[in-house]
C-alpha cells in the first residue's frame, strides 16, 4: 500500500510539472514516431467490411511495433523522478516487454520482464527481442503459464523490491493509480485520431472499434470520443473457442462477473467458489481473465459495448488485412480488424469506422503459418 | 471472548508466545488436512490457521502456491476449509481462516461469515483486503463476533499502522519483511520495529509471520512477540512426506519443535 500511494503522489506531481510533460512529449514525437498514420484501408473495406470506410490507426507504426511505448515511457521517465533503478514488468505477447526493455535501455535502467512460459514459447521472437535488448525475462511455470501468473509473479517480486523497483504495469489494470496513469498515457492515441479522422473524413466515425485484453489501447482510442454521443465505442474481446465456455475464452466482460483480481474491482471470468478461470485464445496478449475498471465502468454505464470475437473470426481478420492492404496485424489487433469486418457488414457502405490497429504482426508469423498451414 | 482471545491469554499466562500453525484445507488431501491439523493442535499449537486455497496467492511464495494449486486441482472446496475449521474447533482449538478476498465477495461477505461462525471458526485474516474497503466484513464480522486480522507491513506508516490496527480483533498481523511467505534463514531484522510500531497503537497481541521455520526462530521471535505464525515450513513437510502417516507425523514433529521454541528461554 506504501508503495503505491507514493506511487499515485509522485504521478500526480509529475503530470502536472510542465518539463515532465515536455520531455514525454519530445520522447513520444522524436523517438516513438508520433503522431502515428491513420491509413485508409479501401480494399479491406470493400472486400470484406460490407463496403463500409475503414481507417487503421497505425500504432504498428511506433516504435517497437505497438502503442505499448506509449505508456511505457511515461512510466520510466516516472521511475527516474522517483529516483528508482530498477523496472519489472509482465508482459503476455511480449509488445509490452519489448517497450519496456526498449524504454529501460534508452534511460538506462535495469529491466526484469515476467512472462508466463506458454507465452514465451509462443511469442518466441519477442523474447529474443528483449534479452537483445538487455533485459532478463523470466519464464512464469505457475499456473497456466499465461499473462495473469506473469502478473502475480511481478507483483510479488514487487513487493520484495519495492525500494529501488518500480512496477510498470502494462495495461489499464491493477491497484489505483495504475488504470489512470496507463489510460492517460494511452490518451493520445484517440486524441491524435479524433483530429485525424475529422480532417481526412469531415465528420466522427460512426463507430471506433478496438481489442481489449486488459483494454489499454481500448481506452487509449476510445477516451478522447467518451462525450462524443453518436460514435459508438466497440471492444473486441477475445472469444477463443467461441462456443460460449468461459474457460475456453478470455472474453472477460462478456461472460464474467465482478470480482477482485489483481488489486481492482472489475468483471473477472471465475467459478463458482470466486477462483480465477483458466482462460485460452491463440492470442496471448489477451489471453488475461480480469479487465481494466474503467471498461467494466464503460459497460456498466452503456456507453461502450463489448462483443466477443472467436480465434477463426481473428485469424480471418488477420488474412484479410494482409491480403487486401499489404499490413501484418499483431494477433491482438486482428481481433479489432475481425469487429471491423462484422460491424462493418451490419452497418453497410455509408458506415465510416475507425479500428485501432494497436500492433504488428512479426511476432505472430510461427503462430498464424501453423494455423494457415503455409 | 473469541478462541483465538483466549489462546492468546493462555499463552501470555504461561510467559510464552503463543504458536500459530498454517495449513491449507485439501492439502495433500482432505482427509489429511484434516489429521495433521488434529497433529497440530495435539502438538501444542494455540491457533490454527486454515488457508482457503486460491487461485491467484499473491502474497505466497513458491511452496505454499504450488500447494493451493494441487489443492484447487484436487477439487477443494470452500466447504471443504469450514470442515476443516469445524473438525479443529471441535478438537477445542481456536481457528482462522487466511483467504484472500475475491472468494469472500464471490460467496457473499454475510453468508460467509455466517458459515464460518456455524463452523466454529474465530475468523478471518484477510492478507489483501484494505481498510478502505472493509466496511462489509466490517459489519459481518460484527454481527457475528468473528475476529479479523488485517496486516501490518514493514512499510506501513503510522497513520496506517493506526487505521489497521483500529479495526483488528482477535491479534495483529505484523509482517516480518517485506516479501512473500517461505522460509527464510534468519528472522528478519524488521520484524521487531513492527511489533513495536503495533503495540504503540493497540494492546491487541501481535503476532509475527514471514519467514519462520524452525523452534530456534520461534524462540527469537517469542523474545518480542506475542505470537508465532509459521506456515511455509509445515506446508514443505506435507509435501516432502511420502504417505499420509508420515505427512501426520512430520507436522506433528515440527509443531513440538516449535511449541518448545516459543517458550522463551
Amino acid at each position: 500500500m506504501a508503495a503505491i500511494e507514493q506511487l499515485a503522489k509522485e504521478y500526480e506531481a509529475a503530470r502536472n510539472d510542465p518539463e515532465f510533460t515536455a520531455e514525454l512529449t519530445d520522447l513520444l514525437k522524436n523517438y516513438a514516431a508520433r503522431p502515428t498514420l491513420l491509413s485508409e484501408a479501401k480494399r479491406f473495406g470493400r472486400e470484406f467490411a460490407g463496403g463500409a470506410r475503414v481507417l487503421l490507426k497505425r500504432e504498428d507504426l511506433a516504435h517497437t511495433g505497438s502503442h505499448k511505448i506509449n505508456n511505457v515511457l511515461g512510466q520510466v521517465l516516472l521511475t527516474k523522478r522517483m529516483g528508482k533503478t530498477r523496472v519489472i514488468a509482465e508482459t503476455g505477447a511480449g509488445q509490452h516487454g519489448v517497450a519496456t526493455a526498449t524504454a529501460c535501455a534508452l534511460l538506462g535502467l535495469e529491466c526484469v520482464v515476467y512472462m508466463g512460459e506458454e507465452d514465451t514459447r509462443r511469442q518466441a521472437l519477442n523474447v529474443s527481442r528483449m534479452r537483445m535488448l538487455g533485459a532478463t525475462v523470466v519464464p512464469v511455470t505457475a499456473g497456466t503459464r499465461t499473462l495473469k501468473d506473469a502478473m502475480n509473479e511481478a507483483f510479488r517480486d514487487w513487493v520484495t523490491t519495492v525500494d529501488d523497483t518500480h512496477y510498470c504495469i502494462g495495461s489499464v489494470g491493477g491497484p489505483h493509480p495504475f488504470p489512470m496513469m496507463v489510460r492517460d498515457f494511452q490518451r493520445v492515441i484517440g486524441i491524435e485520431a479524433r483530429q485525424q479522422v475529422l480532417e481526412l473524413a469531415g465528420r466522427l466515425p460512426d463507430a471506433v472499434v478496438a481489442c481489449v485484453g486488459g483494454g489499454s489501447n481500448a481506452i487509449g482510442i476510445f477516451h478522447a470520443f467518451i462525450p462524443d454521443e453518436g460514435v459508438r465505442l466497440i471492444g473486441c474481446e477475445a472469444g477463443g473457442d467461441g462456443d460460449g465456455r468461459p474457460e475456453r475464452s478470455a472474453a472477460t466482460l462478456t461472460l464474467g462477473t465482478p470480482g477482485v483480481l489483481h488489486g481492482m474491482r472489475t468483471y473477472v471470468l471465475q467459478d463458482a467458489e470466486g477462483q480465477t478461470l483458466d482462460t485460452h485464445s491463440i492470442s496471448a496478449g489477451l489471453d488475461y481473465p480480469g479487465v481494466g475498471p474503467e471498461h467494466s465502468w464503460l459497460k456498466d454505464a452503456g456507453r461502450a459495448e463489448y462483443r466477443s470475437v472467436s480465434d477463426s473470426e481473428a485469424m480471418e481478420g488477420f488474412a484479410a488485412l494482409c491480403k487486401t492492404e499489404g499490413i501484418i496485424p499483431a494477433l491482438e489487433s486482428a481481433h479489432a480488424v475481425a469487429g471491423a469486418m462484422r460491424l462493418g457488414r451490419e452497418l453497410g457502405p455509408d458506415a465510416l469506422i475507425l479500428v485501432n490497429l494497436s500492433g504488428r504482426g512479426d511476432k505472430d508469423v510461427a503462430t498464424a503459418s501453423a494455423y494457415f498451414g503455409v | 471472548m473469541s478462541t483465538v482471545a483466549v489462546a492468546f491469554e493462555k499463552a501470555a499466562a504461561e510467559d510464552r508466545a503463543a504458536l500459530v500453525g498454517y495449513l491449507p484445507a485439501g492439502f495433500p488431501d482432505k482427509q489429511t488436512a484434516i489429521r495433521a491439523a488434529l497433529a497440530m493442535a495435539e502438538a501444542g499449537a494455540d491457533v490454527i490457521e486454515v488457508g482457503l486455497p486460491y487461485s491467484d496467492p499473491l502474497m505466497d511464495g513458491p511452496v505454499i502456491a504450488d500447494a493451493v494449486y494441487r489443492a484447487l486441482k484436487g477439487g477443494t472446496k470452500i466447504a471443504d476449509v469450514f470442515d476443516l475449521v469445524s473438525a479443529i474447533a471441535d478438537a477445542g482449538t481456536a481457528a482462522v481462516v487466511m483467504t484472500y478476498w475475491n472468494p469472500v465477495d464471490h460467496y457473499g461477505v454475510d453468508a460467509f461469515a455466517r458459515d464460518l461462525a456455524g463452523a466454529g471458526g474465530a475468523g478471518l485474516i484477510t492478507p489483501d483486503l484494505t481498510p478502505e474497503e472493509a466496511q462489509p466484513w466490517l459489519d459481518a464480522s460484527d454481527a457475528r463476533g468473528l475476529d479479523r486480522v488485517f496486516l501490518v507491513a514493514p512499510s506501513s506508516p503510522p497513520a496506517r499502522v493506526a487505521a489497521i490496527t483500529g479495526l483488528c480483533r482477535g491479534f495483529v498481523y505484523a509482517v516480518s519483511l517485506m516479501g512473500i511467505t517461505g522460509a527464510r534463514d534468519a528472522v528478519s531484522s524488521s520484524a521487531a520495529g513492527v511489533v513495536a510500531r503495533i503495540r504503540e497503537h493497540t494492546d491487541l497481541p501481535a503476532a509475527v509471520g514471514l519467514g519462520v521455520s524452525t523452534g530456534a526462530q520461534a524462540r527469537e521471535v517469542a523474545g518480542f512477540a506475542d505470537g508465532v505464525i509459521v506456515g511455509s515450513a509445515f506446508v514443505r513437510r506435507l509435501a516432502q512426506a511420502g504417505t499420509p502417516a508420515e505427512a501426520v507425523a512430520a507436522v506433528r514433529d515440527l509443531t513440538a519443535d516449535l511449541a518448545q521454541g516459543v517458550r522463551r528461554g
